[in-house]
């Protein structure tokens, strides 16, 4: 009985697919962002990325990055990104609602 | 109850499928089958992964087990025990994690059945998983300094689970007259939320300094170094000189046991005999990792950094304060990048993909006063079978930041716990 119920499970899984989980992967990253930026209502003084012009995302990682934009805590975390990761988050994050 | 009510039509269907298979049906009447995933724990790890899940896909069974109906955050705790905000602003329950479509059971688990994937509940349900995942946090090891048990824990509290402990913590400050004597005992690493016992010790000596400025503070520490040191020093000297005082490990801090009677600590070098006695003790994974077989020999879980499966018991999940995470440390922040991380994980092995290599965040602050904020960030990734620092990211905020620095962090460390519990429980 057990290890029939364990083969139902396993026929189950390996027939599960999911074509839309590809499609809106988020980088590597860039899910970890909405620990402090809100995903819901900003009502704080930390912007709301969810929607935000993937350039200026970018732009402001590379700011953060090389020093030429102020911060508190984004200088530490910018540097731990290359250009192109951070684009690929803000490609992402510019896509969701 | 309406955990009750599904499980029983899910053993139900189960049953029924079971029937129809030995009636030799086709397989396809399978294939509409959603894998089922249970969480267990229900705090910024597991339920943040559980919600993350059903995001991913509302189609996945995901069941979060959690014994408490109310959740109280430890980070901002010791802002209750400073007295500066209410216990109430701790505590979120689960109807929106309910109302997000996973099913939440209000028990113990008990058992972990890894060859046969179930999970073992207090009233005897036994819940089938594809994938398991373990967020259960730590438990305090009431073993490990002589005299401190559950029993001193009511006379010398530890606060590090945040609740009832806090607020005996709070009372006992508020009792005690001007002039009283504070010890703080800071375990060995690795435990939970490494800058919390000087954030507490920080934030007791604002409300000390405040309502009884004659009173003293004492660390008595495990270690001779510890997280956002040189901030934290610099803190103690501008803010509350001669008040706080920190003993190292090589200074003889380190307690070995405890007299709950006389509310005393006893180190190797002398007796403390404390007004109000906060001992924090060494702690391990929650207990249900090492019933699951997923903790080693020091009380965490090794786990493979990219899907967070344990290294011991397969199909299981460990993530936030049970997992070893190399270089993250354990705190909310990081639990719940994790638990998001291995969200996508656990979808993309369901689906029969190979997940990618995670980029992980942690930001923690910390509160030297209510309006003086300082923080540690790290970046990390997957490296030798670790989760490591990616070099030249992450840090302590700056040692000689001005005030108006301090208090830009102490606002973004309000609007962190906003959003963080917003996202986890609203």
């Amino acid at each position: 009985m057990k290890a029939l119920r364990v083969a139902i499970a396993a026929a189950a899984v390996t027939a599960w697919h999911q074509p839309l989980l590809a499609a809106s992967d988020p980088p590597p990253g860039a899910v970890s962002c909405s620990g402090c930026h809100s995903t819901g209502t900003a009502s704080s003084s930390i912007p709301r990325l969810y929607g935000r012009d993937a350039g200026d995302t970018a732009k402001a990682m590379a700011g953060f990055r090389d020093g030429s934009l102020p911060a508190t805590v984004m200088n530490r975390i910018a540097k731990g990104f290359t250009d192109e990761e951070s684009r690929a988050i803000a490609a992402w994050l510019a896509a969701q609602k | 109850m309406g955990i009750h009510h599904r499980i029983s039509r899910r053993d139900f269907c189960r049953t029924g499928a079971a029937a129809v298979a030995t009636a030799a049906l086709p397989l396809p009447a399978f294939a509409q089958v959603a894998p089922r995933v249970v969480v267990i724990g229900g705090g910024f790890g597991g339920a943040s992964c559980a919600r993350t899940l059903k995001q991913i896909d509302p189609k996945l069974q995901v069941t979060l087990v959690e014994q408490s109906k109310t959740f109280t955050a430890c980070p901002f705790s010791n802002n209750v025990i400073a007295g500066l905000r209410g216990i109430e602003a701790q505590q979120f329950g689960y109807d929106k994690v309910a109302a997000s479509g996973v099913t939440v059971a209000a028990q113990a688990a008990t058992a972990v059945d890894a060859t046969a994937r179930t999970v073992g509940l207090a009233d005897g349900i036994s819940l089938p998983y594809d994938r398991l995942v373990l967020s259960p946090g730590v438990d305090l090891r009431f073993d490990a300094l002589q005299g401190y048990d559950e029993a001193a824990a009511a006379k010398m509290p530890h606060a590090w689970k945040a609740g009832e402990q806090t607020l005996l913590l709070r009372k006992q400050l508020e009792a005690m007259e001007d002039g009283g004597l504070v010890v703080i005992a800071a375990p060995a690493n690795p435990y939970r939320c490494p800058p919390g016992p000087y954030e507490r010790a920080c934030l007791i000596a604002y409300y000390l300094k405040t309502k009884k400025p004659r009173s003293k503070l004492i660390i008595l520490d495990a270690k001779d170094t510890f997280s956002k040191q040189r901030l934290f020093q610099n803190a103690w000297k501008e803010l509350y000189p001669d008040m706080v005082e920190w003993v190292s490990l090589s200074q003889g801090g380190k307690v070995n046991a405890v007299d709950p009677a006389t509310n005393t600590l006893i180190t190797d070098f002398g007796n403390h005999t404390a007004k109000v006695a906060n001992v924090i003790p060494p702690q391990r994974a929650g207990r249900i990792a090492m019933i699951a077989g997923a903790a080693d020999n020091t009380g965490w879980c090794a786990i493979d950094p990219v899907t967070f499966e344990s290294k011991s018991a397969p199909n299981i999940h460990v993530i936030g304060d049970a997992c070893i995470a190399g270089g993250m440390p354990k705190s909310a922040f990081s639990a719940n990048a994790q638990a998001k991380a291995c969200a996508r994980a656990i979808a993309t092995l369901l689906s029969g993909g190979s997940p990618a290599a995670p980029k992980l965040i942690n930001t923690c602050y910390s509160l030297a006063a209510p309006d003086y904020g300082i923080s540690v960030a790290g970046v990390y990734q997957p490296k030798n079978g670790l989760l490591a620092d990616v070099e030249g990211a992450g840090g302590v905020s700056p040692a000689d930041a001005p005030r108006d620095f301090r208090a830009r962090e102490a606002e973004y460390a309000q609007n962190w716990f906003a959003t963080i519990t917003a996202e986890v429980f609203g």
